[in-house]
């Protein structure tokens, strides 16, 4: 049994603001869900499936009961940020077993207006969590999990402040275009290894915004996708995993990628080096230099010369990526990037991302996430996606 | 007790750590080794996270390690470090790096236990490092 081919993407929204004060956070999941199931030319009344992460307000009770929605399959998988993108995968299989024909995904935050510095600030997230009595003492906010895992790559495999500020230009790249986009300015590599730092050797273009706002993605099964007037965007293959500690044998040299990215080739029957077009997480720009190694795009250790020289800028590089500007200059609603990832890779696929930075035959995109903390405990999730 | 130039909170021990936590506010830093398999783990715990045996015992540990990976939290006022250090003993623990020049740090930098004060009444104690000779 596979979810290749078992379901289709067929609606896709972001919110456009990025600063909502207005407006509560379950209102933003509310738009959201309705931008999607708009943009899909389905109805409320279509939608038999529902999966939130374990971050929206109340959980997924309270927004079931907000929304009003009466599904038969639910499902708050909360692996961290990357988290929507592996309910895609659940969504194909709970349509590939008949649980749901229509299935929401949404998710949507007010960081900003709420002023929470998760990358900054260290935070408990459940007080009887096993790990908190041996770190929180240590205060360990995410830019200095994410931190270690850079800096230990530079000592290994010789990468360069540089080399990482490469990612965040390729972003600023395509963000110009973007007029929601929180960064529009196009940013060179000495403005980013100029900018203050924040936990060494990461600065502070190398991180991602904050900001509010979310999306939603529509997943429904193949024959209602067809009867809907919109370019067909296929669930290929998916992986997903978490990475910690191992009891303290942890090797930072590495994600969870290393494990979801051939789960998700080998279900979808395709190779690395078809793939068009790449959203791939990224909360800080180390995240997006481990991705791409652990994915295949470049051998372990070599993500710093891959990058370099806008290898990744649609245009202009070999492997375009986060054609939004991405997490590190569009858009990271609340401080979760994964729904944002998928958006993008959607557009990509319809050939409806700004003509500026649209793929050309853009007809395979692989989408990946990585959330919660790269030094300690993280989620993995990989998404490939088909134009049929 | 050295003082280390930084307070933190203290941690909360649970019925599984506690003696670990005892033994710390007696200036002794506690690891766990499984009598089934032999490893030595980090953080500790009653159930061996490599064999699944409670047959897991606590031995005093050297307090030497090197410096596996750090950071310099520069936003914080004022700014201090963090560090995965590799234990003498095998395991990598997540910790704060003491009484050091916050320039100078480095993967394979050799350091030694100094136990961190906390807020409150001090205790217990965490488990912190310095550079060796500091
Ligand atoms: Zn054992």
């Amino acid at each position: 049994m596979t979810i290749r081919g078992a379901a289709y993407i067929v609606g896709a929204f972001e919110h456009p603001t990025r600063f909502a004060p207005d407006k509560s956070h379950a209102q933003l999941h509310a738009e959201v869900a309705a931008g999607a199931i708009a943009d899909a030319g389905l109805s409320k009344a279509d939608i038999d499936g529902y999966f939130c992460s374990g971050d929206a307000p109340g959980g997924l009770q309270s927004l079931l009961n907000y929304l009003n929605l009466e599904v038969r399959h639910v499902d708050s998988t909360d692996i961290g940020g990357v988290s929507p993108i592996v309910q895609v995968a659940h969504a194909a299989e709970a349509i590939a077993l008949g649980k749901c024909n229509v299935a929401l995904i949404s998710l949507a935050g007010r960081p900003k207006a709420d002023d929470v510095r998760t990358g900054t600030t260290p935070r408990i997230r459940h007080v009887a969590a096993p790990d908190v009595q041996w770190e929180y003492p240590y205060a360990i906010p995410t830019a200095v999990s994410y931190a270690l895992a850079a800096q230990r790559h530079m000592y290994e495999f010789g990468t360069t402040s540089e080399q990482l500020a490469w990612i965040k230009v390729a972003a600023s790249h395509h963000a110009q275009h973007n007029p929601n986009a929180v960064l529009r300015d196009v940013v060179t590599v000495e403005d980013v290894v100029s900018s203050p730092m924040v936990a060494d050797p990461l600065h502070r273009l190398d991180c991602c915004v904050i900001s509010d706002g979310g999306g939603a993605v529509i997943v429904a099964r193949p024959e209602i996708a067809r009867k809907l007037n919109r370019p067909l965007v296929r669930v290929l293959g998916a992986g997903e995993t978490t990475k910690h500690q191992a009891g303290g044998k942890i090797d930072l040299s590495y994600t969870g990628a290393v494990r979801t990215g051939p789960a998700a080739f080998a279900e979808a029957g395709v190779a690395v080096t078809d793939i068009k077009y790449v959203s791939l997480y990224d909360s800080f720009t180390i995240t997006v230099l481990l991705q791409l190694e652990d994915l295949g795009f470049c051998a372990k250790g070599r993500g710093g010369a891959f990058v370099a020289d806008g290898n990744l800028i649609s245009g202009v590089g070999r492997l375009p990526f986060n054609t939004d500007g991405g997490g590190l200059c569009n858009n990271h609603p609340a401080n979760r990037g994964g729904i944002t990832k998928i958006i993008e890779a959607v557009r990509q696929l319809r050939g409806e991302a700004h003509p500026a930075v649209q793929v050309a035959n853009c007809d395979l995109a692989l989408v990946h996430g990585t959330g919660g903390q790269l030094a300690t405990r993280h989620g993995s999730g990989t998404l490939i996606l088909e134009r049929e | 007790m050295q003082p280390t130039g930084r307070t933190v909170p203290a941690p909360q021990p649970d019925a599984e750590s506690q003696p670990f936590w005892d033994a710390a506010a007696q200036g002794r830093f506690l690891i766990k080794r499984c009598t089934s398999c032999g490893e030595t783990h980090w953080f500790p715990r009653t159930m061996c996270p490599f064999c699944w045996s409670e047959k897991t015992e606590w031995v005093e540990a050297s307090g030497a390690g090197t410096i596996y990976s750090w950071t310099v939290m520069r936003r914080a006022k004022p700014p201090y470090a963090v560090a995965y250090v590799e234990l003498a003993e095998g395991p990598r623990m997540l910790t704060n790096i003491v009484e050091c020049d916050l320039d100078r740090l480095h993967i394979g930098q050799q350091v030694e236990l100094v136990f961190g004060q906390t807020s409150g009444d001090g205790t217990p104690p965490v488990p912190m490092f310095r550079p060796t000779g500091a």
